[in-house]
This record gives structure tokens, C-alpha cells and sequence, in this order.
């Protein structure tokens, strides 16, 4: 038995920090990765979303609908992108996740106003995420008493007291219960396949450069597009099982409802899958070590979670975040899963998203195949 | 370009940084020899025979292997190239058979079975073929890892140290069947830190620091190095290493078995310096050809 000893243990602590200071990724992502947290929390996230898109559908033009509209505009909650005379086309922005509101002031608004009839002023709303919309929706309810003050002057005066002019009637569309799970579970999806396919992909190639076979493979004649494809294949298949069990939980489990194409679903999971793998690929051929691998998913990932519209609404982001955002592949594959599972979106509803899918999954592969070195330096 | 050279560079160089691990190397190595590359550690072999098998760009110098251009015909290289890596570096996780397997797809071979069946046959590892490689003890490693990288029947060997911890019996072995291939037209340059493996070679080149130094056949590079050597035999010599070393004109002295060699420049000081000696009773001073150990010896103390 031999005693405790401060001299080894000094001696212990000099070689940890030794091997700390040298590992310059690691070094780099223990500054980085909190200070990333702190902006993408402090900065990037607002639980209390704020400028949600809005489009608003006018049948009964006049001075009420004015003051509606003025009011909608100054309400910091809501952000008018649209007004039209068309509620077919205000409910197609709602479907293609453009705008999170339809606001419809119907026919005879006025009229109904002045008689003292209480018309309905409907407003279609985007529950696919919960959280996103409940306080903008508040803010709506409560334009019913103050939209209009202004208006109801002389003869119409007494409208302006007791019960109010009109009824704001809410349609939650998509998730009318407002289940959090439904917007959940899709995402999962989404942060599921980016985490695995991205550590996966990393690993395989770290891993035969960190044992040296990687020297082997290299001195045989294989091809960089033969290497990243075996590499990369067994990954698809992992994916592919991956979104299998997710999905069969979501639907059995979580009583998901899917009403959209699973065809179509298998399309945009393939390319969401393969542009997370290019993302891998790139990173193996950055870290020098199955760490660094890990680490390197770790920073991609973060980002994939807070600022794609999985954890928090997008549209509550400041505007340099929801960029960030549009640039990563998962924002644009939650909106495709939620807009094929809840809304039942079509090929031509889900394009818009699906592009940038292709765009960043050949972008990221060529930038794989470039950085790909045939030698050790 | 030369057809019977199978390798043929110059030029050779290699950045690490500021630091030049090859520097303007010149190797021309024709068809069916073997070729020893010896040098100390860190001197540059590897790197050497990763540039010549394309697996790092040479920042200067050009030339061929197998009449194929080292800086843009890698690919080429590579399929007619058998290339053993100093480390060990077959997938541990996968078995004997499955390695060899893997490899012998790589390079497309056509009777793929019978070369894995025969290449585990004559290495005597049929019994162990599905063990995995990685539990293979160091030396059967190296002699997995050599059989690997001549399945495809290569035309150029490169082996950096390929018997490093491998026993006397399997390294006799290895050199009969590199003389076997060396007959057939198979050309082999290997890096070694042996001796007796070095007067094997029909020539070696002797890099330092990056430099190729000497090179030729083993009595030549012994005769270019102008040393002189003394072995002093007989009772208890070893009390006398430590006054040799002092005297001027023994560059070194040290012991093979039982004898001390004494080598240096200077025939004439060597002669004094040992005069002394030669009346002590019980003991010989006899002049010898310096060893190749000896002349590198010499050479490295040299750049020091
Ligand atoms: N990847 C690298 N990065 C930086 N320096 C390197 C690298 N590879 C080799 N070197 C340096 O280049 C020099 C030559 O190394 P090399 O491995 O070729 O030597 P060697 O002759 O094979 O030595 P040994 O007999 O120990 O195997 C050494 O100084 C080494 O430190
Ligand atoms: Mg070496």
C-alpha cells in the first residue's frame, strides 16, 4: 500500500492541465459553447413572442375595418404582412406556415356594428405550436373593447359602452386542442436525426484516423466518393430506422395525427438525412479525435435545437437569429414534418422548405468532398 | 523516364512547419533489388515512403515509382504498391479473415477466396482466422499486416520497420520470402533499424536529419566512411571503456559481446591511444573492418 502523496498528485494535476492546454478544440468549445447558450438565451429566445406574421382578409372595407387593421398594426404582438380581399388566399399563407393569423372581418361588419349586432370577427390561427400564438391571441381579444373607441362617437356612442361592439371568435386550426405533444414530437424528429446522423458520420471517419487505419485506407486505391459513401450509407439506414421508431411512437404513443403523405415524408427525410450526414462528414475531416467529434455535434446541434423553431416559437426570435435559423437544415425540416403531419401539406406547400433542404444538402456535400484529403497532410 | 528503375526521385522534400523532415532527397532504386532505408529516429524514413507512395505531397522534388509520377499519378502507385505502415494499422475490430478479405475487395482481386485461403495458410493463422486482429500479440500483427499489404501481388514493396518486434525465426522467414519476391522482379525498399537486416539489402541509403548521407552497397558505405576499427579482446576489457572514450581519436568505444570495439578517424591516434593495452597480459588488440553499426554509429555522432 502505498500512502497518499502531494508530490504525485501535483504531478497528476501539471499532465491534466498540460493535455487540456493543448487540446485547442476543446479549449475553444469550453469558452464557446456557453457563450453560445447565453446568446441564444438571452438574446435569440423570447418566450413571449412578438411581430407573429399576420394576414388579414377584408369583406367589408370601411372605417371599422380601418381601425381594426390600424389597431392589428400597433399591437407589438402581431406583425400585418398581408391584407386581402381573398380568404381563400389568407388561408393558403396559413397552410404554407406563411402567416400564423388570419384575421377575416366579414361581410356587413359595419352594418352589424351600427345595428349594435355584435358581429363575429374571426381569427384563424396556426396552433401547430401552442406557445407560439397565445398571447398574440390575447392581444387580438382585447382589440374587441379598444379597436374601436375612437369610432364610436355621436349617435353611436352607446356602442361604446356596455357589452362590446363585436365578438372575437378564435378557430385553432391544425392542433385545435392545442397539444403540445403534436408539435413536439415532429421536432423530436427533426433533433433526433440531426444529433445521430451528424455524431454517427463524424465518428466513423475520426475514429480511423485516431487508430491509424486511416493511413491503410488511404493507401489503398480507393476513391474519396467510394470511402464517403460507405461511410455514409450504413448512416442512412440508421436514420431510416431512427425516423421509423419515432414516427410509429408518435402515432401510437402520442396519438400524433398524420394526415399528410407519408410518401412525400420519405422524400424530405431523405434529403434532411443526407445533409446531416454531409455536415458530419465535414466536421470528421476537421476533428482530430472521436472528442473533438463529439464536441464538433455538440455546437451544430445546439442551434438545430433553440433556433430552428423546435424548443421556442421561431417567429418570437430576434431577426439575426431567425437567419441563422433559415440557414440550418432542421428549421426547414421541422416546418416540412409539421406541415405534412398536422396540416396535411402537399408537394406544393412543403417547396418552399424543401429547397433550401437540397441547397444546404449539396452545399455541405461538396464542401465534404473538397475539404476530403487523399493524404495524411 | 528510366524503365528499370522502380523508383526513381529527386529532390525529395518535406515541410512540418518550419521544420524540414526530408530534405531534397534523391532515391533511384532499380527493378528486382531490395534496398535497406536506415536512419536514426525521427530522421525522416517515413515520411520518405509516404511521399513516395503519394500518401503526402512533397512540397518540392519529382520522379516516378513503377514509371508512374509520384505528384500526380498516386492512384496508379497505389494499386501497384504494397505499403506496410510502421504502426500497426489493420481494423482491430474486425477478424484475421476479414481483414484480409477486406483488403484483397479493395484491390479488386479476382480469386479472392483462394489468395485470402492461401495468404492464411502459408502465415499458419487458418486456425485463428475469425479471431479479431486485435487481439493478436505485436508480432503476429506486423507479420498479419505484411502478408495484408502483398496480397495483391504488388510491384513495389515499402515496408517501414515491417519486423520490428517480430522473433529471429519469423524474421528469417520474411527475408527469405522478400528474396524469393526479389527474384521474381519484385522490388522492396525497406526501412529498418537491424543490422543484420540492413546487410541483407543488395544497397542502402542512410538518411539523417533528413538528408540522405550514404548509400550503396553495405561494404561500400562502410569503406566512405574512411573509420578504422580496433576490437580489443580479452579479460575484463570493460574496465577500459570509459579511459578509451577520452583519449583523442576514438570517436567511440563500445562493446559487442565480449570484445570492445574502438573506432575513430585517425588510424595513427587510434594506434596510440591503444598502445597502452596491447602489453596488458591477457588481452588482444586486433585491427578489424568497422561493422555497419559502427559506421552509423560514427554518422550520428558526427551530426551531433
Ligand atoms: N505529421 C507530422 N507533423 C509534424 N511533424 C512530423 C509529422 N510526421 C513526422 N514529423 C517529423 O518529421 C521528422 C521525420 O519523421 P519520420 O516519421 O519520417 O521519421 P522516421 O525516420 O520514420 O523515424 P522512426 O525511425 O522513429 O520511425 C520527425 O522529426 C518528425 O517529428
Ligand atoms: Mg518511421
Amino acid at each position: 500500500m502505498s500512502s497518499f502523496s502531494l508530490s504525485r498528485l501535483a504531478a497528476m494535476l501539471a499532465k491534466e492541465f498540460l493535455q487540456m492546454r493543448r487540446d485547442r478544440l476543446t479549449l475553444g468549445m469550453i469558452v464557446g459553447v456557453p457563450v453560445m447558450q447565453l446568446f441564444l438565451f438571452g438574446f435569440a429566445i423570447n418566450l413571449n413572442p412578438k411581430a407573429l406574421p399576420t394576414a388579414i382578409s377584408i369583406d367589408d372595407p370601411g372605417t371599422f375595418s380601418n381601425s381594426i387593421v390600424a389597431a392589428l398594426e400597433n399591437s407589438s404582438y402581431l406583425d400585418v404582412i398581408r391584407e386581402t380581399k381573398s380568404p381563400q388566399e389568407a388561408r393558403r399563407l396559413l397552410d404554407e406556415g406563411k402567416v400564423l393569423f388570419v384575421v377575416e372581418i366579414p361581410e356587413n361588419f359595419s352594418r352589424d356594428i351600427v345595428r349594435g349586432a355584435q358581429p363575429d370577427l374571426v381569427v384563424e390561427t396556426d396552433a401547430t405550436d401552442p406557445a407560439a400564438g397565445s398571447y398574440a391571441l390575447a392581444a387580438i381579444n382585447s382589440l374587441a373593447t379598444t379597436a374601436l373607441r375612437d369610432d364610436l362617437v355621436g349617435p353611436l356612442a352607446a356602442r361604446a359602452q356596455g357589452p362590446p361592439p363585436f365578438n372575437v371568435v378564435s378557430h385553432l386550426l391544425y392542433n385545435p386542442e392545442s397539444i403540445t405533444q403534436y408539435n413536439i414530437i415532429p421536432g423530436l424528429l427533426a433533433v433526433i436525426l440531426t444529433m445521430t446522423m451528424v455524431l454517427m458520420t463524424c465518428l466513423s471517419l475520426t475514429r480511423e484516423r485516431e487508430r491509424g487505419t486511416y493511413e491503410n485506407l488511404l493507401a489503398m486505391p480507393a476513391t474519396p466518393l467510394e470511402i464517403m459513401i460507405g461511410k455514409i450509407t450504413p448512416n442512412i439506414m440508421i436514420g431510416a430506422v431512427q425516423s421509423t421508431i419515432i414516427l410509429l411512437v408518435a402515432k401510437f404513443v402520442f396519438n400524433v395525427p398524420m394526415i399528410g403523405s407519408f410518401g412525400l415524408l420519405a422524400v424530405a427525410l431523405a434529403f434532411y438525412i443526407t445533409a446531416n450526414l454531409a455536415v458530419g462528414y465535414t466536421f470528421s475531416t476537421i476533428a482530430q479525435n472521436q472528442l473533438q467529434a463529439m464536441q464538433m455535434t455538440m455546437f451544430f446541434l445546439l442551434p438545430a435545437i433553440l433556433l430552428s423553431g423546435f424548443a421556442f416559437p421561431f417567429e418570437g426570435m430576434p431577426v439575426w437569429a431567425q437567419w441563422i435559423g433559415e440557414v440550418l437544415p432542421a428549421t426547414h425540416f421541422l416546418r416540412i414534418v409539421r406541415g405534412i403531419l398536422l396540416k396535411g401539406n402537399g408537394f406544393g406547400e412543403i417547396w418552399p422548405n424543401l429547397w433550401p433542404l437540397i441547397l444546404f444538402m449539396f452545399v455541405a456535400g461538396s464542401f465534404a468532398l473538397a475539404r476530403f484529403r487523399r493524404t495524411l497532410d | 523516364m528510366s524503365g528499370n528503375l522502380a523508383i526513381d526521385v529527386s529532390g525529395l522534400t518535406k515541410h512540418f512547419g518550419t521544420k524540414i523532415a526530408v530534405d531534397h532527397v534523391d532515391i533511384a532504386v532499380p527493378e528486382g533489388e531490395v534496398w535497406g532505408f536506415l536512419g536514426p529516429n525521427g530522421s525522416g524514413k517515413t515520411t520518405t515512403i509516404r511521399m513516395l507512395c503519394g500518401l503526402l505531397h512533397a512540397d518540392e522534388g519529382q520522379g516516378t515509382c513503377l514509371g508512374y509520377d509520384v505528384r500526380t499519378q498516386s492512384e496508379q502507385i497505389k494499386r501497384e504498391t504494397g505499403y506496410m505502415t510502421q504502426r500497426f494499422s489493420f481494423w482491430e475490430d474486425l477478424s484475421i479473415r476479414e481483414n484480409l478479405d477486406f483488403v484483397a475487395r479493395m484491390y479488386e482481386l479476382d480469386d479472392r477466396k483462394a489468395k485470402v485461403n492461401s495468404t492464411l495458410d502459408r502465415l499458419g493463422l487458418v486456425k485463428r482466422q475469425n479471431q479479431m486482429a486485435g487481439a493478436l500479440s505485436g508480432g503476429w500483427k506486423q507479420r498479419l499486416a505484411l502478408a495484408a499489404c502483398m496480397l495483391h501481388s504488388p510491384k513495389l514493396l515499402l515496408l517501414d520497420e515491417p519486423t520490428a518486434g517480430v522473433d529471429p525465426k519469423a524474421r528469417r522467414d520474411f527475408w527469405e520470402e522478400i528474396h524469393t519476391l526479389s527474384d521474381a522482379g519484385l522490388t522492396v525498399l525497406v526501412s529498418t533499424h537491424y543490422m543484420d537486416e540492413a546487410e541483407r539489402c543488395d544497397r542502402i541509403v542512410y538518411i539523417q536529419n533528413g538528408k540522405l548521407i550514404a548509400r550503396g552497397t553495405v561494404a561500400e558505405v562502410i569503406a566512405q566512411s574512411k573509420l578504422f576499427t580496433f576490437i580489443v579482446e580479452g579479460e575484463d576489457v570493460r574496465r577500459f571503456v570509459q579511459r578509451l572514450q577520452d583519449e583523442p581519436g576514438v570517436e567511440h568505444a563500445a562493446f559487442f559481446g565480449a570484445a570492445l570495439h574502438v573506432t575513430g578517424l585517425d588510424r595513427d591516434a587510434l594506434e596510440h591511444a591503444l598502445a597502452p593495452y596491447r602489453n596488458e597480459s591477457g588481452i588482444t588488440v586486433l585491427e578489424a573492418p568497422p561493422s555497419l553499426e559502427d559506421v552509423f554509429i560514427h554518422l550520428q555522432e558526427q551530426a551531433q
